[in-house]
């Protein structure tokens, strides 16, 4: 009997058990996690934090569920990786012998380093237990900073302000996710979060946390100015868990280096999800995805491998949706400035390729909270990002994806003045027109 | 003056008889808030996680996990469209 020991319990964790178990009944699979929550809905977490959801409602499988997947969970920290005798020590029990071995460890919030930042009541949003800390914390603060960019950072805004918190939002440059979203799409949320009592201070960043009995008191910025908070929360980056695969010798960049497959460098080892760095053919990058659904896919991937049964992962154009100031928000492909204003260029819930700026040129048009922009390359769109009405993000996201040849109305997408959501609307309904014709 | 009742039936009627709530599974993050606001406890981000439609007898098509969805994953479909595709 074949046994499989998954490392982490998260999507891509849970995703390769199903795909192990949907193809072989009887293999042993061992689930080793010291998340003592086990397996829930992590981007769930902002909407627990905003009191949206309750805390049972994040956890995603039944009692029964588990019963089918029939796995087991050894509640242990994984401490060291031998890949050449098979065997994976754990800390609190004899090591475990595997067949074959999944990494699924996903990432950590990156720390603030500033004076003061282990003060109590530093916080960050990365497990259940850090968003429970902020529920506790919440009754007993008035005023708080968060620091960060990206989605994470927002999250803990809303969330915060959900609960009536005053909360002074710091951006390293002179918008939010100025990297990503153009001038429009920035000044937007940003006005969206000032009308809800967010006070939004560009171009200020934290000299040091000052405290109080050993808890946050205040913070002073580099620029001068003191702002006394009783809390200040993080979101400045995600790290991949390389640890343990880096100290047993595997190839490592910035995540774990994977090839189609999902296998490491080592024999037998795979990894997924966060802190799988993959290889895309298309592209000859080796790319961070920090989303849910390619990392239940690289899990799917990996999962199927591991069973014996050959399953190549094919990676899409990165696709998420955000809440953006109360905003939904998708973005598809590559849309970003190219450059790169903060230390850590990837957080949960984004992508390496967003980032990215390809020979293209942007067009956008919208009204109010409703907004489109797209990337034009010679004959595709490589990107789009879609806010407010989200009636246009199927056909965008089959544009961009299967590379649609957008000759036909590349020209009027051009023109300054064109109604870009109606020319694109009906450019996707004669597409599929045709596509039925054809079957 | 029209019955605000009678007008307004007939059109909740036939969403019931032609329309199913479906998912964009690949949008999805399991959160949950779907499962949760729906008026009649169907598990909805089940049938999403099994990348399902939401087909289950007592469902009311009330619309509510479609529009409490955060992340826009939830459509209603009328059943022709649907059957073309399953063809």
């Amino acid at each position: 009997m074949t046994r499989h020991v998954i490392v982490g319990m998260g999507v891509a964790g849970v995703s390769a058990a199903e795909a192990i178990r949907s193809v072989d009944r009887s293999a042993e699979i061992l689930m080793v996690t010291n998340d003592p929550n086990g397996f829930y809905s992590r981007p769930g977490l902002a909407y627990y934090l905003t009191g949206e959801l309750p805390e049972q409602q994040l956890y995603i499988y039944s009692k029964e569920d588990w019963r089918r997947l029939n796995v087991k969970q050894l509640k242990a920290k994984a401490v060291r990786l031998l890949p050449m005798e098979h065997k994976l020590a754990l800390d609190h029990s004899s090591p475990l012998a595997y067949d074959r071995l999944l990494l699924a460890t996903g990432t950590t919030a990156a720390p603030l380093s500033v004076p003061g930042a282990d003060l109590k009541n530093v916080m960050y949003l990365d497990h259940l237990e850090d968003t429970r800390a902020i529920l506790d914390r919440v009754r007993y603060t008035r005023t708080a900073v968060v620091v960060g960019g990206g989605v994470l950072a927002l999250e803990l805004v809303e969330g915060l302000a959900a609960h009536k918190v005053q909360v002074h939002f710091f951006l390293r440059g002179d918008r939010y996710w100025s990297n990503l979203l153009d001038e429009v799409e920035s000044h937007l949320v940003e006005d969206r979060l000032e009308h809800e009592g967010v006070r939004v201070h560009p171009n200020t960043e934290i000299a040091e946390i000052l405290g109080s009995r050993g808890s946050v008191s205040a913070v002073r910025t580099v620029q001068g100015e003191t702002i006394g908070c009783g809390m200040v929360a993080v979101a400045i980056g995600a790290r991949p868990r390389i640890e343990l695969a880096q100290a047993a010798g595997l190839e490592v960049e910035r995540g774990i280096l994977v090839n189609e497959t999902m296998q490491t460098s080592a024999p037998d080892v795979f990894a997924a999800g966060d802190v799988g760095q993959v290889y895309d053919p298309l592209t000859g990058r080796k790319t961070l995805d920090m989303l849910w659904n390619p990392a239940r896919e690289q899990g799917r991937a990996a999962g199927l491998n591991m069973a014996g049964s050959a399953a190549v992962y094919r990676r899409l154009v990165a696709v998420n949706v955000l809440r953006l100031g109360g905003v939904m928000t998708t973005i598809i492909g590559a849309i970003g400035s190219g450059k790169d204003d903060s230390p850590l260029s990837i957080m949960r819930g984004s992508s390496e390729t967003w980032q990215q700026l390809p020979n293209t040129i942007a067009v956008a048009n919208g009204g109010g909270v409703n907004q489109l922009r797209l990337l034009l390359g010679e004959r595709t769109i490589t990107g789009a990002l879609l806010m407010g009405e989200q009636t246009l993000s199927l056909p965008l996201q089959e544009l961009v994806s299967g590379q649609v040849d957008i000759t036909p109305i590349r020209q009027q997408l051009l023109h300054p003045d064109s109604p870009l959501g109606e020319l694109l609307m009906e450019f996707w309904l004669n597409l599929s027109a045709d596509r039925k014709n054809v079957a | 003056m029209p019955d605000k009742k009678n007008t307004l039936a007939p059109s909740r009627s036939e969403i019931l008889a032609s329309g199913y709530v479906v998912p964009e599974s690949t949008r999805c993050v399991q959160c949950g808030i779907c499962t949760f606001n729906c008026p009649i406890g169907i598990d909805v981000r089940r049938y999403v996680w099994l990348e399902k439609h939401v087909i289950d007898s007592y469902c009311l098509t009330c619309g509510e996990c479609v529009n409490r969805c955060p992340r826009g994953v939830l459509r209603f479909e009328r059943i022709n469209l649907f059957r073309e595709r399953e063809q």
